[in-house]
């Protein structure tokens, strides 16, 4: 992730500790700056939830080169793996030590469950690319997401279309992130001790993907997005780092949502539906393909405009038409179908490209024009 | 053996709905190579402006028999699927015909979004009722319930496939579509003009598909913003089945799908019905990617 100003290793570190700063206060400074500063700081925890998402996607997509359409599914076996563990619903089904499991225990067991599903999905698919791969992927996702909402007969594990409620919350170092946590004098709200736990999170997920991105496996990943054959041909187990490609990217989406359903306290099938997939595929797209910080750019953007959206659409629509006219979650959609399109004819590597990506897609394009 | 024969009514209907909506996948992706991801929202809009305009022609006071009605009704929404499909061909097709493969699949799934969100902006989220203008009588058959509108959909989509293998089989436009398929740049030193064949065969789809959409909104009584996607994954499972690219194929494909998806429903279970779909998708695509009449591989990238 060289950045082209940052030259001496001095000046990133000074940018790096400002950027830890920023992260550090922006709770408070949300807080003291806008009115309604706790539904920021949620959007806030919710856009750090989809950068994970959009990193776990970018594996598949952006490294890899499989389009995914289905990727929600494994946010959703995360979120289901944390609920169903730790809310009263099976509780009585469940032998007592199953029930709770130490949170660190937790976070594993979502991620392995997402890997697992990920292998699964990942297996039959092997031989497929491009648009076959994304159909399949795509009824993937449905088939979890029709089970989810199906499994509450003839037994009842999922609760069907009405989710699982009363999630109980993260309890780490012996302290309960369902209540305000006193430190330092300062008081902890559950929003911002979520934040600091999901940012802890999305930090490790980042600096996984970055020693992955410089990794034997990661530059066989780009290899076989580059060319499968030739990719074989050098002696890459073609299959296994694909599988390995799955399960990794299904991995950050489970540990993702984990963090969900114990932030949420509530999930059901509804949160995982096929427009949040295009969702994350969206936000791959328009930040950049294949780069860290594009795929953090775009996780932001897209996850933001709604909130934006809400505060600055409203007010403007009743201004106008003196009533509701439009739905600001229609005319979100609206927009990131626009922005696919249009970013896809004009600059296609996305917003903010990789340099390997930017070159290879230009070269491409003089080859046409030659 | 009641419940047999409905489910083989059911499912020819609901089948030959979706081989009408699978030849316009067949049709894209054997010229094109690419899964035109906006053809379910077609069928959808296809569905949306023919309620639209029979309740506009019934709120005008004109009481014209419901058959006429109704293809007053597709006598709109046929020339604005064929704008769509015109249009989202030449937008969003059309300038990515050379770049990477990822690209007019992204695209594709961008101008779904549009129509989707569109649709929604224009005719809001809730179910729109399809208007009581058809006839509702059951008529028995050999103790299964058939009603004419059942009858008429089959009946139609016949027609309507024999016409589109006439097209394709017997007419000037339908050699220079099948010379495009097999290969471009050949069939365009043939005097073929490509751009103009394309956009045809966008055109023709969109027209099966809008009428497809009416079928679907009239068999189940509604219609609404978010039915595009579901039915046209269904389609587009029923267009792999049969091997796509392959006409024939897509028709075999749609009428199969649509059999083995109501007896799963009627013996197995209704809530699992769209998984069924699925399974059989994953199940062709891993056993037989080429399709049961196709000989294309599925490894193409």
């Amino acid at each position: 992730m060289a950045i082209d100003f940052l030259k001496t290793p001095r000046q990133r570190l000074a940018v790096y500790i400002a950027l830890a700063v920023v992260l550090a206060v922006l709770p408070w400074a949300l807080g003291g700056l806008f009115e309604n500063g706790k539904s920021w700081l949620r959007a806030v925890d919710f856009a750090l939830l989809y950068i994970m998402l959009a990193l776990g996607l970018n594996i598949v997509v952006g490294y890899t080169g499989l389009l995914d359409l289905g990727y929600i599914a494994f946010y959703a076996v995360g979120a289901y793996t944390y609920a169903l563990l730790n809310s009263p619903h099976l509780q009585a089904m469940l032998p007592v030590w199953m029930m709770h499991p130490p949170f660190v225990v937790m976070i594993i067991l979502a991620a392995f469950m997402a890997g697992l599903f990920g292998v699964l999905l990942g297996t039959p698919t092997l031989k497929l690319r491009g648009d076959y791969l994304a159909i399949v992927t795509l009824g993937f996702g449905e088939i979890i997401r029709i089970c989810l909402n199906n499994l509450d007969h003839p037994i009842n594990i999922t609760n069907g279309p009405q989710g699982l409620n009363g999630i109980s919350k993260v309890h780490l170092f012996g302290l309960d992130f369902g209540k305000p946590i006193q430190w330092l004098g300062l008081t902890f709200d559950v929003a911002h001790s979520y934040y600091y736990l999901i940012l802890a999170f999305c930090a490790l997920i980042i600096f996984v993907t970055l020693r992955l991105q410089q990794s034997r496996i990661g530059r066989a990943w780009v290899a076989i997005r580059e060319d499968e054959i030739a990719a074989n041909a050098m002696g890459i187990n073609t299959r296994n780092i694909k599988l390995l490609a799955f399960a990794m990217g299904a991995s950050f989406g489970g540990v993702s949502g984990a963090l969900f359903a114990s932030f949420q306290g509530f999930v059901s099938p509804e949160s995982f539906v096929l427009m949040e997939s295009v969702m994350v595929l969206c936000m791959v797209v328009l930040g950049g393909m294949g780069n860290i910080p594009g795929v953090i750019l775009g996780a932001i953007l897209v996850s933001i405009t709604p909130e934006l959206l809400r505060d600055a659409i409203n007010p403007l629509q009743s201004a106008v038409f003196g009533r509701r006219v439009f739905d600001p979650e229609n005319l979100r959609m609206l927009i990131f179908g626009l922005a696919m399109i249009t970013i896809m004819l004009l600059r296609p590597e996305g917003l903010w490209p990789s340099r390997r990506r930017k070159l290879e897609i230009h070269e491409h394009e003089e080859e046409a024009t030659a | 053996m009641d419940i047999f024969l409905q489910q083989i009514i059911n499912g020819l209907v609901v089948g030959s709905i979706y081989a009408l909506i699978a030849l316009g996948y067949t049709m894209v992706y054997g010229i094109m190579q690419l899964i035109n991801f906006a053809h379910g929202e077609i069928v959808m809009i296809g569905a949306m402006v023919t309620i639209t305009c029979i309740n506009l022609l019934i709120g005008a006071g004109i009481n014209l028999p419901g058959p006429l009605l109704l293809l007053a009704g597709l006598l709109m929404a046929i020339p604005v699927s064929m704008l769509l499909g015109f249009a989202i061909e030449r937008i969003a097709y059309r300038p990515l015909r050379r770049a990477p493969r990822l690209a007019p699949l992204i695209t594709a799934i961008g101008v779904s979004i549009v129509l989707q969100q569109a649709a929604m902006l224009i005719w809001g989220r809730n179910y729109r009722p399809f208007p009581a203008i058809l006839p509702t009588e059951v008529h028995d058959f050999f103790g299964a319930a058939i009603t004419d509108l059942q009858v008429a959909i089959v009946v139609l989509a016949l027609l309507l496939m024999g016409g589109l293998f006439f097209l394709i089989e017997r007419t000037k436009l339908g050699r220079a579509m099948r010379a495009t398929s097999q290969n471009p740049e050949v069939a365009g030193l043939m005097g073929v003009n490509i751009n103009t064949i394309i956009s045809m065969t966008f055109m023709i789809g969109s027209a099966l598909g809008a009428m497809a959409g009416v079928m679907v909104a009239a068999n189940y009584d509604q219609a609404h913003a978010y039915m595009g996607s579901l039915i046209g994954l269904k389609a587009f499972t029923a267009a792999v089945l049969g091997g796509i690219g392959n006409l024939a194929g897509a028709v075999v494909g749609g009428i199969l799908l649509g059999l083995i998806e109501s007896m799963c429903a009627g013996y197995l279970s209704s809530s699992y019905k769209d998984v069924f779909a699925f399974v059989v998708l994953i199940g062709v695509l891993v056993f037989r990617p080429s399709g049961l009449l196709g000989e294309r591989v599925a490894d193409r990238a």
